[in-house]
C-alpha cells in the first residue's frame, strides 16, 4: 500500500513539475519548493547520521575510542568564523586540509592525470588516431598560446584548434541532449509503467 | 511573413510538444530499433565476462535519484551479470543522499540470482571520497567496519580473504558525479587495479582520454550504454525499452536544428537585400 501511495505522490508531483512547460503555475512552485525543502532536509538528516551519528557518536559510545573527538574538534573550528573574537582559529583546520589535500592529490594527480595522459599521446605514428590526436592537442594549445600574435602559420594551427574545440563542444552537446532525453525518458517510463501499467 | 521567418517566432510549446510525442509513442508503441553495441561497452562486459568465479569486485554506486533513469538500468545490468557469472560483488557508494538508493539498487539485481553476505555485500556510505579510497588501499576495513546494516565485515563471510585492493579484481565506478576520477587517481594508477566507469551522458565526453590512455577497461555511457550492456546479458530493461524514444527524439532535433539553421540564413539574406536595396 505504501508503495502505491508513494507511486501516487511522485507521478503528482512528477505533473506538476511538467506544468511549467505551459506556463509558470501554482502547481509547479509547490512542486518546487517541496523539492528544495525534502532536498535539504534529507542531506541534513543523512549528513548528521552518516557522520556524526556512524564516525563519532558510535565509536565513542560502542568501543570507547575517544581519538575520533581530534578530528571531530579541528571540524568544529571551522565554526569559529561565526565568532569574530576566535574567528583566526579557521585557520587551522583550513591548513590541516590544505596540507593533506595537497600532499595527496598533487604526487597522484601528476602521474595520473599528467604523466599518463602525457604518454598515451606521445605515441608513434602507427594509426590515423594517433596523429589526429597529436594534431589535436598541438593545435588547441596553440590557439591558448597567447604570447604570439595568431598569424602565419601560428594564426592557421590556432584556426585548426578552434575546429578541434568545435568538434569536441559538439560531442559535449550531443551528449548532453542525450542525458537530458534520458531523464524525460526516465520519468515518462514511471508515469506510463509504474503508475498507469500502459507500458509492459 | 513567409514560413521560414514564422519560424523565428514560433511558440516554444509546439516543440515540447513534438518532444513529448517522441518520447511518449515510441513507448507506447515499440518499434525496435536496432541496438548497436560499441567496443567502450564491450570492453567492460568482456572483462567481467572472462573473471573466474570467485573472483571479487568492488562496485561503487555513485550516484542519488537524479541520475535513477541512466544509472540504475546500467546498474542492475552489471551487478546481474557479475551475480550470474558467481562474481563475489562488494558496494558501497561516496555518494552521501545515494546511501539508501545503493542499497535497494544491490538488493534489486540479486532477486532470486544471489545472496546477501554469501554473493553480495553492500558497505554504504563513506564520506571524504580522496581519503577512503586511499585509504581502502591498505585496508578496506579499516574505512568500513560495518556493512549498511551494521553488521561488522569481519563477520561477512564475502569479505573473508578480501583486505584491499590486491584482492579486487575489477572497481566498477557508476557515477553521476567526478568520482570517476578520484578511482583513477587514488586506486587505479597508485594500486593497478583495473578500473571501468559508467556515467551519465552528460559527463561521459571527459572520460574519453581515460580510455584512450587505458587508464579505464572500458566506458559506458547514458541510457544507450545501458542499453547496450542490457542487449550483451540478454536482460531487456528500462534502458532498452527507452531506446527507440531516445532515437526518435534525436531525430526530431536533428531536424529541427536543421529546420532553424534555414530559417536563419534565409532571414539574413533577406534582411542584407533589404538593407542593399
Amino acid at each position: 500500500m505504501s508503495e502505491i501511495i508513494g507511486i501516487w505522490i511522485a507521478a503528482g508531483l512528477t505533473l506538476c513539475v511538467f506544468s511549467f512547460l505551459y506556463k509558470d503555475n501554482p502547481f509547479y512552485r509547490f512542486a518546487e519548493h517541496l523539492y528544495v525543502g525534502v532536498s535539504v532536509g534529507y542531506t541534513i538528516a543523512q549528513t548528521w547520521y552518516q557522520t556524526i551519528v556512524k564516525l563519532v557518536w558510535y565509536p565513542i559510545n560502542q568501543k570507547g575510542d575517544f581519538t575520533v573527538l581530534i578530528p571531530t574538534v579541528i571540524g568544529l573550528l571551522m565554526f569559529s568564523r561565526f565568532v569574530p573574537k576566535y574567528r583566526w582559529l579557521i585557520r587551522w583546520p583550513l591548513a590541516f586540509m590544505i596540507g593533506v589535500s595537497a600532499g595527496a592529490s598533487i604526487p597522484r594527480g601528476m602521474q595520473s592525470l599528467i604523466f599518463k595522459q602525457m604518454e598515451a599521446t606521445l605515441q608513434p605514428f602507427n594509426s590515423i588516431n594517433v596523429f589526429i590526436i597529436v594534431l589535436g592537442l598541438l593545435c588547441t594549445l596553440i590557439y591558448f598560446y597567447f604570447s604570439t600574435e595568431h598569424k602565419g602559420a601560428v594564426g592557421v594551427a590556432s584556426k585548426v584548434g578552434i575546429f578541434f574545440l568545435m568538434v569536441s563542444f559538439g560531442a559535449a552537446f550531443g551528449y548532453t541532449v542525450m542525458a537530458r532525453i534520458s531523464l524525460l525518458i526516465g520519468r515518462a517510463y514511471f508515469l506510463f509503467h509504474d503508475w498507469l501499467h500502459i507500458v509492459k | 511573413m513567409s514560413f521560414w521567418e514564422k519560424i523565428g517566432s514560433f511558440d516554444r510549446r509546439y516543440i515540447f510538444a513534438l518532444i513529448a510525442l517522441t518520447v511518449i509513442v515510441p513507448l507506447l508503441l515499440p518499434i525496435g530499433m536496432p541496438i548497436t553495441t560499441t567496443n567502450e561497452v564491450k570492453g567492460v562486459y568482456d572483462y567481467i565476462d572472462a573473471l573466474p568465479p570467485g573472483s571479487a569486485i568492488l562496485v561503487a554506486l555513485d550516484y542519488d535519484p537524479a541520475a535513477l533513469a541512466e544509472l540504475y538500468p546500467m546498474s542492475i545490468a552489471i551487478l546481474k551479470h557479475a551475480y550470474t557469472k558467481k562474481i563475489k560483488v562488494i558496494g558501497m557508494t561516496l555518494w552521501m543522499t545515494g546511501a539508501s538508493l545503493g542499497d535497494v539498487v544491490m538488493r534489486e539485481a540479486a532477486q532470486g540470482i544471489a545472496e546477501v553476505d554469501k554473493d553480495y555485500t553492500y558497505l554504504g556510505f563513506v564520506p571524504s571520497s580522496a581519503a577512503a579510497i586511499m585509504r581502502m588501499g591498505q585496508d578496506i576495513s579499516s574505512v568500513f567496519n560495518v556493512d549498511y546494516s551494521g553488521k561488522p565485515i569481519s563477520q561477512i563471510p564475502l569479505m573473508k580473504g578480501i583486505k584491499n585492493y590486491k584482492d579486487i579484481s575489477l572497481i566498477v565506478d557508476l557515477a553521476a558525479g567526478s568520482t570517476p576520477e578520484a578511482w583513477i587517481v587514488y586506486a587505479g594508477t597508485p594500486h593497478r587495479v583495473p578500473i571501468a566507469i559508467g556515467v551519465t551522458a552528460v559527463s561521459a565526453v571527459g572520460y574519453y582520454p581515460f580510455l584512450n590512455a587505458k587508464q579505464i577497461i572500458g566506458l559506458i555511457g547514458g541510457m544507450k550504454g545501458a542499453a547496450e550492456y542490457e542487449k550483451m546479458i540478454q536482460s531487456r530493461g528500462t534502458a532498452s525499452a527507452g531506446m527507440d524514444s531516445q532515437s526518435m527524439t534525436h531525430i526530431a532535433i536533428i531536424l529541427l536544428i536543421i529546420i532553424a539553421n534555414v530559417s536563419y540564413f534565409v532571414v539574413r539574406r533577406k534582411n542584407k537585400k533589404v538593407i542593399e536595396s
